[in-house]
């Protein structure tokens, strides 16, 4: 990764950056809930997850975005999209399981098809067969099934790297994790490669929408949240989420 | 009176006749048309608007060279008119909207809508022949308020839903929202104008916008 990230990548200003946000991630957790300022009811965590969101912006700007970049420009389309694909077939069947813990049978079955169909004749998942005849991906994941079961969404957080997040999203993610196919290989220097190319799979799909976030927003961090917790809203009521009442 | 001067009266009725007859076929024409053009059904020009940008985008050299002020010449004869920024900017401050004076009001719709367009005029060019579904209008004769609703289909990555939400004004049917796979865009706006007035009143938010819009970068 070192070698691809190479032409952007300046130690000195990371290590800055990561020391100046340690710094208020500090400040941020002694002053705690004591820091005033406009507070949003789904983010009582706002101080802290601003300094977070500092700490993963350095590291967002000095690695990740470059790095993501870097796989654009270097690997041709073709070969991402099929990096994405067999991604995305694992997701489906992820996305099946979900869609049967929330009795969303319909769904579920369009998930298995896809992942049998994409995975016995797209080459393991490589080709995305079930989009081109038309059968759609039913995008389900453990945080959409918690709040269809009727758990609260939480504070929202943000971590990281693994960005915006509510602790109700974040435990369908460890969830996910702990149950994904790659959590059980065991050779370490594999598993961590197969977590690497799926980071800049997803980081790369993103960049777009990183330049609308850099042009838009009056405050990137609000910014961000607020399209989190809308298009997390969306999907957990399938689309059709009922109209949020004005204050 | 010589055969040419009555001739040459007879030539100045006739101009004057045509004149006024042209005048009244413009008129009428205009009155024809006006109402026609006002009745457009909200799905017909987000259909018609799309596509006459997407065509125009397609086709014109400067902007596939990546020119962006062409790409802002575009939005603006093409896309904007169709927008109703006082009602969007009225949303997107909600409460604040009330307290904020007209001149204020005014300048916020003002540099709301040159944010609006640079962000837009940087998308579209991200613009890779994607395609647009439309979803059939489910409205009756008495609305005034619909949502119409689109899919952009990309040829790879999943399809994007994106609802417009339009408002009958006497100037025909306005966009007042954009939908982007359930992310509103005033909604999205809606905590930011906030935190922005909360900290320095309607002022701030008209520097912090006008800031943007100089291309100051956000924290």
């Amino acid at each position: 990764m070192t070698t691809l990230v190479r032409p952007q990548f300046h130690p000195q200003l990371l290590a800055q950056a990561l020391k100046r946000a340690c710094a208020l991630v500090a400040v941020a957790l002694v002053t705690g809930c004591a820091t005033t300022g406009p507070a949003s009811k789904d983010d009582p965590l706002e101080p802290m997850n601003r300094a977070l969101f500092e700490v993963h912006d350095a590291v967002d700007t000095a690695v990740l975005r470059p790095a993501a970049q870097a796989y654009v420009d270097v690997v041709p389309q073709p070969l991402r999209q099929g990096v994405s694909n067999v991604f995305n077939n694992i997701n489906d069947f992820f996305s099946g399981i979900n869609g049967v813990l929330q009795g969303k049978l319909d769904k579920a079955g369009d998930d298995f098809g896809r992942v049998l169909l994409n995975t016995a004749f797209g080459l393991g998942g490589i080709f995305d067969l079930a989009s081109m005849v038309g059968i759609e991906r039913g995008n389900e994941d453990f945080g959409q099934t918690f709040g269809v079961w009727g758990f609260p969404q939480g504070p929202y957080l943000f971590i990281p790297v693994v960005g915006p997040t509510t602790v109700r999203d974040g435990a369908g993610l460890a969830v996910r994790f702990v149950w994904g196919p790659n959590y059980y290989v065991n050779e370490e220097a594999l598993r961590w490669s197969i977590y690497g190319i799926g980071y800049l799979d997803l980081r790369s799909e993103a960049l777009d929408a990183s330049k609308v976030v850099d042009t838009a927003a009056l405050d990137r961090y609000t910014f961000i949240r607020n399209a989190y917790l809308q298009r997390r809203r969306y999907l957990v009521y399938d689309g059709k989420p009922p109209p949020e009442p004005e204050e | 009176m010589s055969r040419f001067e009555r001739f040459a009266h007879l030539r100045a009725a006739l101009q004057s006749a045509r004149r006024y007859f042209r005048c009244h076929l413009l008129m009428a024409a205009l009155f024809i048309a006006a109402p026609a053009l006002a009745q457009e059904a909200p799905d017909a020009i987000v259909k018609r608007v799309a596509n006459d940008v997407i065509t125009t985008i397609k086709s014109d050299p400067a902007i596939q060279a990546g020119n962006e002020a062409r790409i802002r010449e575009v939005l603006e004869a093409k896309l904007l008119p169709n927008f109703d920024f006082t009602r969007m900017t009225a949303l997107a401050m909600g409460k604040n909207w009330r307290t904020a004076t007209p001149e204020q009001q005014k300048r916020v719709t003002d540099e709301f809508r040159a944010l609006l367009v640079r962000t837009y005029s940087g998308a579209l060019n991200n613009y890779r022949n994607e395609t647009i579904d439309y979803k059939p209008l489910r409205m009756s004769p008495a609305d005034t308020d619909v949502t119409v609703r689109t899919v952009v289909v990309r040829a790879t990555g999943s399809p994007i839903p994106i609802d417009y939400n339009m408002t009958k004004t006497p100037d025909g049917w306005k966009c007042y929202d954009v939908i982007v796979g359930g992310v509103s865009l005033v909604t999205n706006y809606r905590d930011e104008f906030n935190d922005q007035v909360q900290k320095g009143g309607v002022d701030a938010l008209i520097k912090t916008l006008s800031d943007r819009n100089r291309g100051v970068a956000a924290k």
